[in-house]
């Protein structure tokens, strides 16, 4: 299209003319400032980059000048049209992003419409507190000891020191399998577990046995005949009661925090000799609530103490049944209820809660007790 | 064991400040359980008088009888009372309540008009004035035990304290004043005069008549039996009444003197004693078994039939009690005896557990024989016994015949370190024999060594341990210092307890919630669940006292007990509810007739170990699942989704998924699904499970929405599967060929049988497989659908080529027309 301007026509050459070219870069980029949108932006560009736009012609017209104004026009005009061509090209991001933007916000929602769907289901607190308790040992050397529900009766009693006729059998109100002489029980403790561990791995043993235990207890707000406990063992050279009251006091600041105040009592077991309970001080009351009748406390049943488990040094009559050398080894073991622990941690009144198996209850612990 | 303060007062010089719960303090220390410490009459506020009834007129014109009383309550004239009960008679010694005096329960006596009459105070019960549960009547004083006008609260022992302690089974000797006493004067550091140390004032034998003879038959089940006589004993005396009220105390009922007093001493010195009626006895009183069928009628009127394994107290004409457990109706005391053989004699524990175990029957003396009683204590209680019936019921003692076994040795070899090391503290030699001192031991020393014999009222004591106890508790356990043992370097958890804690976090995560439920079941459930009747899950153990006659049987599955528990829930009102539980079932039968019993002096022989794990059934850890309801309910975002078989499958799979096995669905028929959307799971071919929608007719049984869905398989198998070391991937780098192809098949043909022959046709060069569309409809024909794959292929070492991908394409489609008639759509 462009070509050598043929006709003789003197007329006044824009691209000689600075003020002519300066105008027109004006003209162009009062335009593009001015175009509000990418359709405008494009119509400004054909009137100011197009074909036929003012700086084209001018351009067109360069080279029908004599040799020694072409060089001077060409770098006028090709100064003007890279301003424009580079004015276009700011403007358009310009506008491409404030498009982009504008999308963006046309597509806002409300981001507070309820946007769950599938709510997090839930693990049983008794079965998450009974890892965190285990991982307490774990995390001193133990293993984790595992023992079958349905036991034989000699390892959960004969082996742990309770003979036949001995009080402690119906002391804990033991499920028989048929008949009541078959030699199997439904175990009414971890201790079996102690027995197995020590038939079946090599000393010093450190374990402890989370596992549900079974007694004819009726279901009330205080008792289930199937709950949970964890048991724990070792048989070692030189242990002592100090370390088993260490040991407890280290379990009970895990589950409680460093202000527990333990208490072990003497107590009664088959299976250990010393024996002990351990209580908790209610730290609902503090024990303030003894003797004080103003002030009676629920969760202590104002005695000031919780009992929270059993324990004591294995008995060396125990530590006979499964072969161990009483002279060089002794042992110390432990038994907490999984429940009372949870009731008294997480604040759990009625016992019917953990076995109804009612949603609501687990759910509302997630997967951590 | 529940006792008086004061009567431990008697006993023990305790000082004046210690209240009753100070007391309790020191024997919680020392591993005496005190339970509760309750004050006699609690709430009781104001007087209460004794009176004498001087008048009664009986009111018939109410519904139930009413007297109208005049009762002498020391000087001015008589009061009027209204009283409902009818235990007393004119003359007797009440107890009165007068106005403004206020009852436990803060219920405040007012003179009051009632029955037509004033009701100028009370005539009260025990249990209107909280000293025990006994309302058969209004408390009657012995004759004499006071004047009227006295005050009652200090006759009846009101603002007494009372302790109850529970006893362990080896600290029998505590079931008794004396036992207690003694570890009260222990925790105290003061002198204990042993009431069994007592000199004896029980007077010489009056000679009049030979006491009644005894023998044992059987000197290892009783080595110890002793009877005196006493005659001519006046039935008619009342017993006094601070023997009543301790007697309330401790928790026994007064029935009449003579029961009384062998009540009592039982109480104080530990010793059950059984009083016979002299009259009714023939010949020799003897200790023996049982004769096989022998009958017995014991004194709470039920007929036993005996065993060889009972020991029974007889005479020439049978049994005539149970040995330390219960007498026989026919030789009781009662209200007309005068002539009494009051037996006392040790008896072996375990034979009175197991009689005690067979005829489910505990008493009082049962109780302190299976815990072990003091084996010199015999002849001690006895005399107690006897001079008490002297000294208060007037008889007359005719003397004693008594057979006895030498004691046996019970001395134990001590090292005096020994409870230092245990405890882990020092605790110095003389401390170990001040400690054993005090509760009774003799010690004789050896070298190094000590030479312990335990008391006789301390059978428990038998072992170095034993002992270690007594010192250790006694020096407190409250002062052993809280030690760390250094445990070897620990494995942490094994693959499967891993396992199983990400099997319960996965589910949770989808969305289901665990429960534990009672492992309880019956042949009732397994019917709703529409097993056949040689379903394996049928054959469980049955336990020989369930809680409820209704669930006998453990569990062999889960669905059972975990379908009760999304009962619950629904019936609570829960509408969309996805449960699971993971725990163990117990398949097969467990025990035996006759079960092993190794022996607890060594190890078990690797036999006998084996033969016991023998008697178990196999409990393996189940996984099961229960879907009813949406798993998204209708809102905003859309409709609802409702759960369906298929989220059974996919927990099956994503559970394989987590631990690294591959769990697959074909079709399956278990009878409690529904027949066309059930499918087994396998695991390498193996059955592990079933998942789909249950059958309509046991969703409706167990109370369940129509098209709940379950899924249930065998955990320990699947934790068994998974590889403990998982390995690296070895994929391409190069392009992936993609192909989709859509296939025509029989109806029968299920998505699994054509999936497989696609990947069996493709080759080495397929890469992955997926199922993206299922079509019935006009476009294919009748009895077929159209399944269609997306296909990705790929090579390891290099781009695939267009005649490559061709030819597995057509592989693919070659397996699947010939194993499933398949054809390109």
């Amino acid at each position: 299209m462009s070509g050598p301007n043929t006709e003789f026509d003197p007329k006044q050459v824009a691209a000689l003319n600075p003020a002519a070219i300066d105008e027109m870069v004006e003209a162009a980029a009062t335009d593009i400032a001015a175009a509000a949108d990418l359709d405008a932006l494009k119509a400004a560009k054909v009137a100011h980059a197009g074909d036929r736009a003012p700086l084209a012609l001018a351009n067109r017209e360069i080279g029908a000048l004599p040799p020694a104004a072409k060089a001077e026009a060409g770098k006028r005009v090709g100064q003007a049209r890279a301003q424009v061509k580079q004015a276009l090209e700011e403007r358009e991001v310009v506008l491409l992003r404030e498009r982009d933007e504008q999308v963006l916000r046309s597509e806002a929602v409300d981001v507070t419409l309820p946007a769950r769907r599938v709510p997090l289901g839930g693990r049983h607190p008794l079965t998450t507190l009974m890892e965190r308790m285990a991982d307490v040992f774990i995390s001193m050397g133990y293993d984790i000891a595992e023992g079958p529900e349905v036991e034989a009766e000699w390892a959960n009693f004969d082996a742990l020191n309770v003979p036949p006729d001995h009080p402690a059998r119906t002391m804990q109100d033991t499920f028989y399998v048929e008949s009541a002489e078959s030699g199997v029980v439904l175990r009414t403790q971890t201790s079996p577990i102690q027995i197995r561990a020590m038939l079946e791995r090599p000393l010093p043993i450190y374990v402890v046995a989370p596992g549900r235990v079974y007694r004819t207890d009726e279901l009330d707000a205080t008792h289930t005949p199937v709950f949970h406990q964890i048991e724990g063992l070792a048989v070692d050279e030189g242990l002592t009661m100090a370390d088993l009251k260490g040991t407890l006091d280290h379990l009970a600041t895990q589950m409680f925090g460093a202000g527990i105040v333990t208490r072990l009592r003497p107590s009664y077991f088959p299976f250990t000799e010393p024996s002990a309970e351990v209580d908790l001080e209610c730290f609902v009351c503090l024990g303030d609530s003894v003797g004080d009748p103003t002030r009676p406390c629920r969760t202590c049943g104002s005695e000031g103490w919780i009992e929270w488990g059993g324990c004591g040094m294995v008995n060396p009559r125990v530590l006979q049944a499964v072969g161990i050398d009483t002279d060089r080894y002794r042992g110390f073991a432990f038994g907490m209820g999984i429940e009372r622990t949870l009731m008294f941690r997480n604040g759990v009144t009625d016992m019917r809660d953990m076995v109804e198996g009612d949603v609501r209850f687990t759910r509302a612990f997630g997967v951590d007790a | 064991m529940r006792i008086s303060l004061s009567w431990l007062r008697e006993l023990v010089d305790v000082p004046d400040d210690q209240s009753g719960r100070d007391v309790a303090g020191h024997l919680i220390a020392a591993g005496l359980e005190v339970e509760t410490v309750e004050s006699v009459g609690e709430g009781l506020i104001g007087p209460i008088v004794v009176g004498e009834v001087l008048g009664i007129e009986e009111l018939t014109e109410f519904k139930k009888p009413i007297r109208w009383c005049q009762v002498d309550m020391g000087g001015g004239s008589p009061r009027g009372i209204i009283c409902g009960a009818r235990n007393f008679t004119e003359g007797d010694l009440v107890v009165v309540a007068p106005p403004g005096t206020t009852l436990p329960g803060e219920f405040t006596i007012t003179a009051r008009e009632t029955y037509g009459h004033v009701s100028d105070g009370m005539i009260c019960s025990e249990r209107e004035l909280g000293l025990g549960d006994d309302h058969g009547g209004i408390i009657v004083l012995a004759p004499g035990a006071a004047v009227p006008g006295a005050d009652a609260a200090d006759i009846l022992g009101i603002g007494d304290e009372v302790l109850d302690i529970a006893i362990t089974p080896d600290r029998g000797y505590a079931l008794s004043a004396r036992g207690i006493a003694r570890e009260v004067a222990i925790a105290y550091e003061l002198s204990f005069a042993d009431p069994a140390d007592r000199p004896e004032t029980l007077p010489a034998p009056a000679d009049e008549r030979a006491p009644a003879h005894c023998a044992s038959d059987d000197l290892d089940a009783c080595p110890l039996f002793t009877l005196r006589t006493i005659t001519g004993i006046d039935p008619s005396r009342p017993t006094p009444q601070w023997m009543v009220n301790r007697l309330r105390d401790s928790g026994m009922r007064s029935v009449s003197l003579a029961v009384d007093i062998t009540n009592y001493v039982m109480l104080e010195l530990g010793q059950p004693l059984h009083a016979f009626d002299l009259d009714t006895l023939q010949g020799t009183v003897r200790a023996g078994r049982a004769d096989p069928g022998e009958k017995l009628e014991t004194i709470d009127h039920v007929e036993r039939v005996l065993d060889v394994t009972d020991l029974t107290i007889r005479d020439d004409r049978g049994p005539i009690g149970l040995a330390g457990t219960m007498g026989g109706a026919q030789t009781e005391i009662g209200d007309a005896t005068t002539n009494i053989a009051l037996e006392a004699a040790f008896f072996a524990p375990d034979v009175v557990a197991r009689m005690g175990r067979r005829h489910k029957l505990s008493s009082e003396a049962s109780r302190r024989f299976e815990r072990g009683i003091d084996r010199a204590l015999a002849p001690i209680a006895s005399a107690r016994g006897a001079q008490l019936l002297v000294e208060l019921a007037g008889g007359t003692y005719q003397g004693m015949t008594a057979v006895e076994a030498p004691m046996p040795d019970r001395a134990i070899e001590f090292a005096p370190d020994l409870p230092a090391r245990v405890a882990g503290m020092e605790i110095p030699e003389g401390t170990t024999r001040a400690k054993l001192e005090a509760i009774g031991c003799v010690i004789e020393e050896q070298g190094n060594t000590f030479l312990v014999t335990p008391p006789t009222w301390r059978p428990d004591l038998t072992d170095p341990a034993d002992l270690v106890e007594e010192v250790v508790r006694l020096v407190g356990y409250a002062t052993l210092p809280s030690t760390l043992p250094t445990a070897p370097a620990g494995h942490g958890l094994t693959h499967a307890q891993r396992l199983r804690r990400r099997i319960g976090t996965v589910l949770a995560a989808r969305g289901l919630i665990e429960v534990l439920t009672y492992p309880f079941t019956s042949d009732a459930d397994a019917d709703s669940l529409r097993w056949a009747d040689d379903d394996p899950r049928r054959t469980s153990p049955r336990l020989a006292n369930p809680l409820s006659d209704e669930q006998p049987k453990l569990r062999a599955a889960l669905l059972p007990t975990l379908l009760a528990a999304a009962q619950r829930n629904i019936g609570r009102g829960a509408e969309d509810i996805a449960l699971f539980e993971m725990g163990s079932v117990f398949q097969g039968t467990a025990g035996s007739s006759n079960p092993p019993r190794p022996g607890v002096t060594d190890r078990p022989t690797d036999e006998q170990w084996q033969q016991l794990q023998g008697l178990l059934p196999n409990q393996p850890a189940h996984l099961a699942a229960v879907w009813c309801g949406n798993e998204i309910a209708k809102g905003w975002q859309g409709p609802a989704r409702a759960f369906t078989w298929a989220d059974a499958n996919e927990a099956a799979q994503v559970i394989g998924d987590a631990l690294g096995i591959e769990v697959t669905s074909v079709t399956g028929a278990d009878p409690s699904f529904h027949p066309g959307r059930c499918a087994q799971l396998l695991v390498g071919g193996t059955p592990i499970g079933v998942a789909g929608e249950l059958h309509p007719a046991v969703t409706e049984a167990w109370g369940l929405p129509a098209r709940a869905c379950a899924m249930e398989l065998d955990a320990s198998a699947l934790i068994t599967a998974s590889p403990e070391v998982r390995r690296a991937p070895d994929f391409s780098a190069h392009p992936v060929a993609k192909e989709d192809i859509a296939l025509v098949v029989p109806a029968t043909v299920t998505a699994a049988e054509l999936r497989q022959a696609i990947m069996d046709g493709a080759g080495e060069l397929l890469e992955d497989v997926a199922l993206f569309d299922v079509y019935t409809g006009d476009q294919v024909p009748d009895g077929h659908r159209s399944l269609a794959f997306a296909l990705r292929l790929r090579a390891r070492d290099r781009t695939l080529s267009a005649e490559e991908i061709a030819k597995a394409r057509q592989g693919a489609l070659e397996v699947a027309e010939q194993r499933c008639g398949a054809r390109l759509r």
